[in-house]
């Protein structure tokens, strides 16, 4: 319902060239579920990466799990690849408050201990509530709070964005 | 007077006890199996624990003694990084000394979050969910003859895994029926989930005919009761039966109702074989039976620590 | 002190009166029905307009708790819960702390009950000495104590041999002996068997425990024709029994209690241990039964079945709470919900608690006989006036009875009681707002 008007594929293709330069040779893509593990599935393709690339969900790490509760089918972590050692690249569709990066580089030190993680996001809203920071974003905007943005993925598979008022 | 409602289900419908599979809807049991799934892989992982209980206090409060069930709740919660103390209270100490409300006041005065219960009295969780502070969840780890519910939701877990379709299966359930928690949690569990075909299988003595109000087929001839069952779940056979007259011997039980490799032909051929444990061999079920290729007995314990860390992660996480 | 009980409805179960007028009461007797003339100088005028002036009810099952409880002050308590539900009148088992197999504990009983000024007491004698079904009592002795009836409680007695003698014993004499039909390795269950049961895992009792009890009970009665009162009937089976018992003219009379009338198995609930009573609540063919029987006299007397339970004692797992529920001061109003929910004429509904349960104690009343449970000149006035219609709400904590566990609790029933007068005395008068 707002009047912002956001390419979600013209952002992508940016977003693209701007993950180039950050990768080194052993470099694996991780995407944040469900929108993050999108971008991270095209990234992997169009930057021919080798091996496959991993996706990650906070389910389990949630710092607000005593308020919601423990939500349904938050089995989504899967990373194909031994994490000691690598340089891990997350990626994610909108970076906000932080507590969702948080709670999946936790849920990432269960499986081992990266050399390094860089972050990678399509839309950076501002309002973190925590140190975090991406290393590039596609597009810097700001929204009300009542607002939740989020990535939209058609059956062909063009990405488009979501915006709905957060009850 | 206790509340006409469910005390299970907070004024949303969301479960902040596990008391009872009766009365719990299907997608309340989906939601369970579905969460199981997520802690299964995590058991998997190198580091086993996720924070979820972190700094929860989980008192495992067994009147009936059961080293088996009250280490698989403490390795459930532990994986879930919450402290646990256990309290063995054999029922004749609680009966020389505290009342079990007494009991639980004490504890819950040393801050404690959630009661993992074990009675010998049916109904007893339902009386300690109704007098303990808001905040503090009970999980009913087998409360005499009525219901042992994490039982029933890891016997439906591994139904799901090596069968998935709930709606095609016919079930036969065999031995004593009568006396059986877990029995009465497979059947409510099995008929939620809409099986149409859950057969009671035991003598009458074991089996009675009223059983047959609570959805089943009652039948006291095994052949009759395995003929074609997709899952069979052989209960374990309690020495006090025979004490009190409503059996002969054991010798004579594995006779009618034991399951041989003969039995088990009648089956379908890739029917699965499912016992709560500890099995007695040669009374309830043959050994070839048991190690055999068909018995799931073993996965059903695995499974049994990711169920009952999803039960306790779903109730700390839903308020009064 | 004399009363006058002026403009109700003056009902009468046994004369069948019903009509209104008025009733003169002096020197704790009935000296005026219906038409009193003026010439009476009441000391005292209560305006029974609109209300129903019945005679006070006797409840043929009160357990007071003493001897045993004295500390507790129960009987005072107990006997201010009876007058507060109209009850002048009410009968105690024997299973009290020690048993009263002694005439000198019946004669301590008696004498503390009366100087409470309160309901008349009848205490049941035990049959047998502690309850044990050993050795018969000293029926005589105890009769002249003030022993209405012998009773082994709810202690089944097994040894056929001991029971045949024990009414043969008592046959002689012309007592009657009060008796719970529940067969003593069948009976031991804490619900009704059934579906409900066995869903819940909970040991049942099944039908059958009363029936086989009932067979015997019966066969000796024939033998020796000693007059038994069979106490808290709770199956269709039982009552069909009784019913063949009494047409074939057998000497049996016998009661149930206000919670087989209204409740069934499935008010357990949650494991709600308020339910737990015995005879446990059986099915809803059982209680249709009871019902039935009970409007046409195959079943004569309804009891409270007063047994006050501690709180301790109620705060435990359905199979380890004591059974038990309080019930003096719910009586009239539950027999009158009956009457009201099943279309029975109101005097069956109030002579099943006045006028059938003075039937059922019979001779061992003496020269009390003849006017107790009923309204009629030169009677003892024993009378309860109450609002058929006003309803009220049954709150536990505001209950007179120290037992405050009840299966009723939150109900709203009919039937308040305003005054209830004893040997002439207002016992109990309802605070002025009620």
């Amino acid at each position: 319902m707002s009047s912002l008007n956001l390419d979600a594929e013209a952002l992508y293709a940016d977003l693209l060239a701007g993950v180039r330069p950050l990768l080194q040779a052993d470099t694996v893509l991780v995407g944040i579920w469900s929108g993050g593990a999108w971008l991270a599935e095209r990234l992997q393709r169009d930057l021919s990466r080798p091996g496959e690339h991993g996706v990650i969900s906070s389910a389990l790490h949630r710092d607000d799990f005593n308020s919601r509760g423990m939500t349904a089918g938050a089995d989504h972590t899967k990373l194909p690849f031994d994490v000691n050692g690598k340089p891990i690249l997350l990626v994610d569709d909108v970076l906000y408050t932080g507590r969702t990066i948080r709670a999946v580089i936790n849920e990432l030190y269960d499986f081992g201990r990266p050399a390094s993680v860089t972050l990678a996001v399509l839309v950076d809203r501002g309002g973190r509530e925590l140190p975090i920071a991406a290393a590039i974003s596609a597009a810097r905007i700001t929204l009300p709070k009542a607002q939740r943005l989020s990535l939209a993925k058609d059956d062909a598979g063009n990405f488009s964005f979501d915006i709905k008022e957060s009850s | 007077m206790l509340s006409r409602r469910n005390p299970q289900l907070n004024a949303h419908g969301e479960l902040i006890h596990l008391l009872s599979i009766e009365g719990l809807p299907r997608p309340v049991l989906h939601h369970i199996l579905d969460t199981a799934g997520t802690f299964l892989s995590v058991n998997d992982r190198e580091v086993k624990k996720v924070p979820l209980l972190r700094g929860k206090s989980v008192f495992n409060l067994f009147f009936e003694n059961s080293t088996r069930t009250r280490t698989t709740f403490e390795i459930a919660a532990k994986r879930l990084s919450a402290d646990v103390i256990n309290l063995d209270i054999a029922r004749s100490s609680a009966a020389k000394g505290e009342s079990l409300l007494d009991t639980i006041a004490n504890l819950s005065a040393m801050h404690a979050d959630m009661f993992v219960v074990r009675h010998s009295e049916s109904g007893a969780p339902y009386l300690i969910a109704q007098h303990c502070a808001p905040h503090v969840h009970v999980v009913n780890a087998g409360d005499g003859r009525h219901q042992h519910p994490t039982q029933g939701l890891l016997d439906m877990y591994t139904i799901r895994h090596y069968k998935q379709d709930f709606t095609k299966l016919t079930v036969a359930i065999v031995g004593d029926i009568v006396h059986s928690r877990v029995a009465r949690s497979d059947i409510h569990a099995l008929t939620t989930l809409g099986v149409p075909e859950i057969r009671a299988v035991g003598p009458k003595t074991l089996v009675p005919g009223d059983l047959a109000a609570m959805g089943v087929r009652v039948c006291h001839d095994m052949k009759e009761g395995i003929k074609d069952a997709d899952v069979i779940i052989m209960l374990r056979l309690q020495n006090e039966r025979m004490s009190g007259a409503m059996l002969p011997s054991a010798a004579e039980f594995f006779k009618s109702y034991g399951l041989t490799p003969e039995k088990l032909a009648l089956a379908k051929p890739d029917a699965i074989v499912m016992h709560p444990g500890p099995i007695n061999r040669g009374v309830e079920i043959d050994s070839d039976v048991a190690d055999g290729s068909q018995s799931v007995i073993l996965p059903q314990v695995t499974f049994g620590i990711a169920v009952r860390m999803a039960v306790m992660s779903i109730i700390a996480g839903n308020n009064a | 002190m004399k009363i006058l009980v002026k403009g109700g409805r003056l009902i009468d179960p046994a004369s069948g009166h019903d009509g209104i007028g008025d009733l003169a009461i002096a020197a704790g007797r009935i000296v005026g029905f219906g038409q009193v003339s003026n010439e009476f100088d009441a000391d005292r005028v209560i305006d029974a307009t609109g209300l129903i002036v019945a005679p006070g009810l006797v409840d043929l099952a009160a357990r007071l708790r003493e001897p045993g409880h004295e500390h507790e002050g129960m009987l005072e308590s107990e006997m201010a819960a009876a007058v507060a539900g109209g009850v002048t009148s009410l009968v105690c088992p024997p299973d009290t702390e020690p048993v009263l197999d002694e005439p000198g504990l019946v004669q301590m009983l008696k004498f503390r009950a009366h100087n409470l000024n309160l309901a008349h007491l009848y205490p049941l004698g035990a049959l047998t000495r502690d309850l044990k079904g050993e050795v018969l009592t000293a029926m005589a002795e105890l009769t002249e104590a003030g022993c209405v009836g012998f009773s082994q409680a709810e202690v089944a007695l097994k040894d056929t041999l001991v029971l045949h003698r024990a009414l043969q014993y008592a046959a002689t004499f012309g007592y009657t002996t009060w008796l719970r039909p529940n067969d003593a390795w069948l009976g031991n269950g804490v619900a009704a068997k059934g579906a409900l049961a066995t869903r819940m895992g909970l040991s049942g009792v099944p039908a059958i425990a009363e029936t086989i009890a009932l067979a015997t009970i019966f066969e000796l009665v024939r033998d020796t024709q000693a007059r038994v009162h069979l106490c808290r009937l709770s199956s269709a089976a039982g009552i069909e029994l009784v019913r063949r018992a009494k047409a074939e003219g057998l000497p049996v009379t016998c009661d149930v209690s206000i919670n087989s009338l209204h409740l069934t198995d499935l008010d357990i609930g949650y494991f709600d241990a308020a339910m737990r009573v015995t005879p446990p609540l059986r099915q809803q063919r059982d209680r249709a039964a009871i019902r039935a029987a009970l409007a046409d006299g195959t079943i004569d007397a309804l009891v409270s079945d007063h047994t006050p339970v501690d709180a301790d004692m109620k705060n435990l797992p359905f199979a380890e709470a004591e059974p038990g529920a309080t019930g003096l001061e719910l009586l009239l109003s539950l027999a009158l919900k009956w009457g009201q929910d099943d279309a029975v004429p109101l005097l069956r509904t109030l002579g099943a608690v006045t006028h059938a349960p003075i039937g059922v104690i019979g001779d061992a009343l003496g020269s009390l006989a003849a006017s107790a449970g009923r309204l009629v000149e030169g009677g003892v006035a024993d009378v309860c006036v109450f609002g058929l219609d006003e309803r009220w709400q049954v709150t536990p904590a505001a209950l007179q009875s120290q037992g405050k566990h009840t299966p009723f609790a939150g109900y709203e029933v009919p039937g308040r009681v305003k005054y209830t007068l004893v040997a002439g005395n207002v016992a109990f008068e309802a605070a002025a707002d009620k």
